[in-house]
């Protein structure tokens, strides 16, 4: 499981391994906001945390349709199925470096991102967090679609548009808790909670049906 | 556990008694049957060729000996063969190598990572990654990335992961199409140690592989099993299926 970890990590950071885009598409979203919305500060920084946790949504779903698509196009997938590890830990390894390759630079990419929007300290703190506990159940949902459509020659999209409709649970609760943090009468641990349990949740099921898809996909 | 469990995978008593069955083995995509049914019991230094012409189902078969395709009906059963961990292996996909058309190699890794990821990965005992380089004949190589070789060369630093990893079952689907006549008679050999030290080897092929002396399992053309009998019937089922889903 470790070695999967440590090569698919070591793949995401070489040469065309696609890591970064994430990150610069996000800063693309984030970025553009402001000339869109214009230059009031106090709304920026009120609708601030959902750009942001949008922005981040969008930016993991765009590097998930190469989670197992590389492995299936130079036959590695079929040993990765066959192999002495069980195929969920196989997945779980494979989530955990994607998440640490593209997650994670949205997370560290945030608190510029959020001076762009004119966010309280507070907020910057609150996003970064939010965004370290929900990103993980975002790759773990998302695996499950890039599993489904892997056997398809453009699932790019499709994986996107299955995904986003189980996102959203993620989205919601992530945005509520950041402005529980900020706002005074509204909570912060309920949704923040929630939100943790959803990971946890995810993090469980998800790669058990992504083996499940892969298996079922094996041609 | 690894002491005893290594000394049953090696000892005299686990090679003499390794054996693979198929037993009524009928394969196929999907629900439509490809080829079968299959009744063969291969034992330990044999080897089967199959055999057939282009869609006859040679890779079907071999796809699912290697457990990436669920057998439509009967069985595949090892016996006497032991697991990396050491446990008796229950599945042929335990204890066996597959190596299909690709080469499941990444091309911007170099050939000695590549190879090292596999024998982690596979585990249990094999060659070093030089000894093996060295046996498909292209020492002093580990240090290149793997898409800077030529497709011949690509192949044989592939087919040089059976080495890194031990696995008593070979499964080999078209091993030698892109190797010139020396790498075709270099690989023979090591196809003719692997089952001297008591191994399988299941092959389908069309070059010699030194393979004269085994046993031979010819898949007739099943054109009319799968055109005829097969999709029609099945179009109309999963449409039904598909039509209610949405």
């Amino acid at each position: 499981m470790s070695t999967v970890f440590a090569r698919d990590l070591r793949l995401a950071f070489q040469g065309g391994g696609g890591a970064m885009t994430g990150v610069i598409f996000f800063l693309a979203v984030v970025a553009t906001v402001p000339f869109g919305v214009g230059p009031d500060l106090n709304l920026l920084s009120r609708i601030g945390p959902a750009i942001l946790w949008i922005g981040a949504l969008l930016s993991a779903l765009l590097t998930l349709d190469r989670l197992f698509q590389a492995d299936r196009d130079d036959g590695t997938l079929d040993l990765l199925i066959t192999g002495p590890t069980p195929l969920p830990l196989t997945v779980l390894a494979k989530c955990l470096a994607l998440w640490v390759a593209s997650g994670l630079p949205l997370v560290a990419a945030s608190p510029l991102l959020g001076l762009f929007l004119a966010l309280s300290p507070q907020a910057i703190g609150a996003v970064m967090l939010t965004l370290l506990v929900g990103t993980p159940a975002i790759v773990f949902i998302g695996a499950v679609g890039a599993a489904v459509a892997v056997t398809l020659p453009r699932g790019g999209l499709l994986v996107s548009v299955l995904v986003l409709p189980l996102a959203i649970p993620v989205l919601i609760f992530g945005v509520s808790a950041t402005y529980g943090a900020v706002n005074d009468p509204d909570p912060f641990w309920p949704p923040f909670m929630i939100l943790c349990a959803l990971t946890l949740f995810f993090g469980a099921l998800g790669p058990v049906a992504a083996a499940g898809a892969l298996k079922a996909g094996a041609d | 556990m690894p002491g005893p469990g290594r000394g049953r995978r090696s000892g005299p008593p686990a090679v003499t008694t390794l054996s693979v069955s198929l037993a009524g083995l009928v394969v196929g995509r999907g629900v439509a049957a490809v080829a079968g049914p299959f009744d063969v019991v291969i034992r330990a230094g044999a080897a089967l060729v199959v055999t057939g012409p282009n869609g006859a189902g040679k890779s079907t078969l071999l796809r699912t000996l290697a457990g990436l395709l669920r057998p439509l009906g009967g069985t595949v059963t090892v016996d006497g063969a032991a697991t990396p961990d050491g446990e008796p292996a229950v599945r042929l996909s335990e204890v066996c190598h597959y190596v299909g058309h690709r080469n499941a190699m990444k091309p911007g890794v170099s050939v000695g990572d590549n190879l090292l990821f596999w024998a982690r990965f596979l585990g249990g005992t094999g060659a070093g990654v030089a000894d093996a380089l060295g046996a498909v004949g292209l020492p002093g190589i580990a240090h290149l990335p793997f898409g800077y070789l030529s497709a011949g060369q690509q192949r044989r630093a592939s087919l040089a992961r059976l080495l890194v990893a031990e696995r008593p079952v070979w499964i080999l689907d078209e091993p030698t199409s892109a190797l010139d006549a020396a790498s075709q008679d270099r690989f023979a050999t090591l196809v003719g140690a692997h089952r001297g030290r008591g191994g399988i080897v299941v092959a389908a092929t069309h070059q010699p592989l030194g393979l004269e002396d085994a046993d031979s399992l010819s898949l007739a053309p099943s054109a009319s099993a799968v055109s005829a009998a097969g999709p029609v019937e099945i179009d109309e089922a999963a449409l039904d299926a598909a039509e209610g889903w949405l």
